[in-house]
């Protein structure tokens, strides 16, 4: 289903009760990054309706795949895996052309960025992003290395369980989300203080992708599935007629 | 199993922090390499683009008055006539077809300055039929941010329509709507009017954030 082919309406309410709170004190920068006071709720206008639409022409070829994105002659060093999955919303609906955009440090648990300085080295042949446009279903894939956990300043001896970062644009401005996925069987997870500021362990689990047997090609790659769910966009009748309609809410 | 009549939805994926690393990702020059052939930036205009210049700059600050040097932050606007170039949008009014109007920038990792190049939106209808004054939606990710901060930016320059903005009068507190004021500077910039715009994550000057 193409973007111009969509109903457009207003966004179920977001339920914060399964994201983390601002403040989230055992993750020490939470702490003076935080609002205290309440967020102010906004019905949805056309400002939180709408969204900047992205088009292939934007993403280049390798783009999707992290293992030649970056080689300079060489392949990565690490575990080659496809990850793939759906981008749905709350209706169970694909979303097309979302804009999926990851990055990771590498198999020592590496970033490729000026400020980390972990002692494992950077990796020549390793960027570490990629990014790319979900199908008219709302599919996407990218294949890459899996990450390497890595240790942090928070408590003196924390560790980031391996995990690849998300960002989703959908079709609404309110459904703009980011987010980590974890790797299944990974005892670091429950230990993360950072994977502990999400409220439910149902919440939780749904951030961890699956491998998928299937999905991986023989003698090469193993897969992992990771489905995303943004916010649902209504399209009930009642809906649609937000604009120039005499409002029957109090404002 | 389901049962008759009993709706089932799912659950939005929880939020987890951009981290110290977003630049990677996002902004992968900033982070110290060349990957990509194509970049997003904070350069929302090109030449052809209709309406007024403007650059939007400003920090974000912590509570303890700091500012946040690994801040990334996204801008999603209305063209110059008060459209955004998006097909849910069905007012009247023509798209500009040399203005998306979204951006991404990073805030610098010495001073925490960050800025847009872009122009001022026009007025969009609301709710109701209700005129929304001109202003930026803002969405604001961070390492120590669990979960992505919404807000707008208003104009200094347009304090009638700002009096009458249904998302202004919508914060009780008189004194925390300045928050979401962008102040115009006297001077222009290269022929650019300046708009400044701290925001504030905690404390007395609080910025109002919005649960969207």
């Amino acid at each position: 289903m193409a973007v111009e082919d969509r109903t457009f309406g207003e966004f179920n309410a977001r339920d914060r009760t399964r994201h983390p709170p601002a403040f989230a004190p055992t993750y020490k920068t939470s702490v003076l990054r935080s609002p205290r006071n309440a967020l102010i709720s906004l019905q949805n206008s056309l400002s939180e309706i709408t969204a900047p639409v992205f088009s292939s022409d934007e993403l280049g070829e390798l783009d999707h795949d992290l293992i030649l994105n970056y080689s300079k002659g060489g392949l990565p060093i690490g575990e080659r895996i496809i990850v793939h999955g759906h981008v749905l919303d709350e209706f169970g609906r694909g979303v097309p052309n979302a804009l999926v955009e990851v990055w990771q440090a590498n198999a020592g648990g590496r970033y490729r960025h000026r400020n980390d300085h972990y002692i494992a080295p950077v990796d020549p042949n390793f960027g570490g992003c990629g990014r790319a446009l979900t199908d008219r279903d709302g599919h996407y894939v990218y294949r890459t290395i899996k990450p390497g956990p890595y240790p942090w300043r928070n408590s003196v001896n924390d560790w980031r369980p391996a995990h690849i970062h998300y960002s989703i644009s959908g079709t609404g401005w309110v459904q703009r989300l980011i987010t980590q996925m974890y790797f299944e069987a990974d005892p670091l997870i429950a230990q993360c203080p950072i994977v502990k500021t999400i409220p439910t362990e149902a919440a939780i689990r749904q951030l961890i992708a699956a491998l998928d047997r299937n999905a991986g090609v023989p003698l090469d790659c193993l897969a992992y599935r990771f489905d995303i769910v943004l916010r649902g966009a209504r399209a009930t009748w009642f809906e649609n007629r937000m604009q120039g309609q005499p409002s029957m809410q109090r404002e | 199993m389901r049962k008759v009549n009993e709706a089932i939805y799912l659950q939005e994926s929880a939020s987890q922090t951009a981290g110290p690393y977003v630049h990677i990702g996002l902004a992968p020059k900033q982070a110290g390499f060349d990957i990509f052939e194509k970049n997003f930036s904070n350069v929302l205009v090109g030449p052809n683009t209709e309406g007024e210049r403007i650059r939007i700059e400003g920090r974000v600050i912590d509570a303890s008055g700091t500012p946040v040097r690994d801040v990334l932050l996204e801008i999603w606007q209305a063209n110059a006539a008060g459209k955004y170039n998006h097909p849910a949008d069905m007012q009247d009014k023509a798209v500009d077809p040399s203005f998306r109007g979204w951006g991404r920038a990073c805030s610098d990792f010495k001073t925490g300055v960050w800025a847009f190049d872009t122009i001022k939106p026009g007025v969009v209808e609301g709710r109701g039929g209700r005129p929304m004054a001109p202003h930026v939606n803002l969405w604001i990710v961070a390492r120590g941010i669990n979960i992505g901060l919404n807000t707008r930016m208003y104009f200094s320059d347009e304090a009638e329509a700002n009096a009458a903005d249904p998302v202004l009068n919508l914060i009780e507190w008189e004194v925390r709507r300045q928050t979401l004021i962008g102040q115009r500077d006297s001077a222009l910039r290269d022929g650019v009017a300046v708009y400044r715009f701290d925001i504030q994550l905690q404390g007395p000057q609080e910025t109002v954030f919005f649960d969207i």
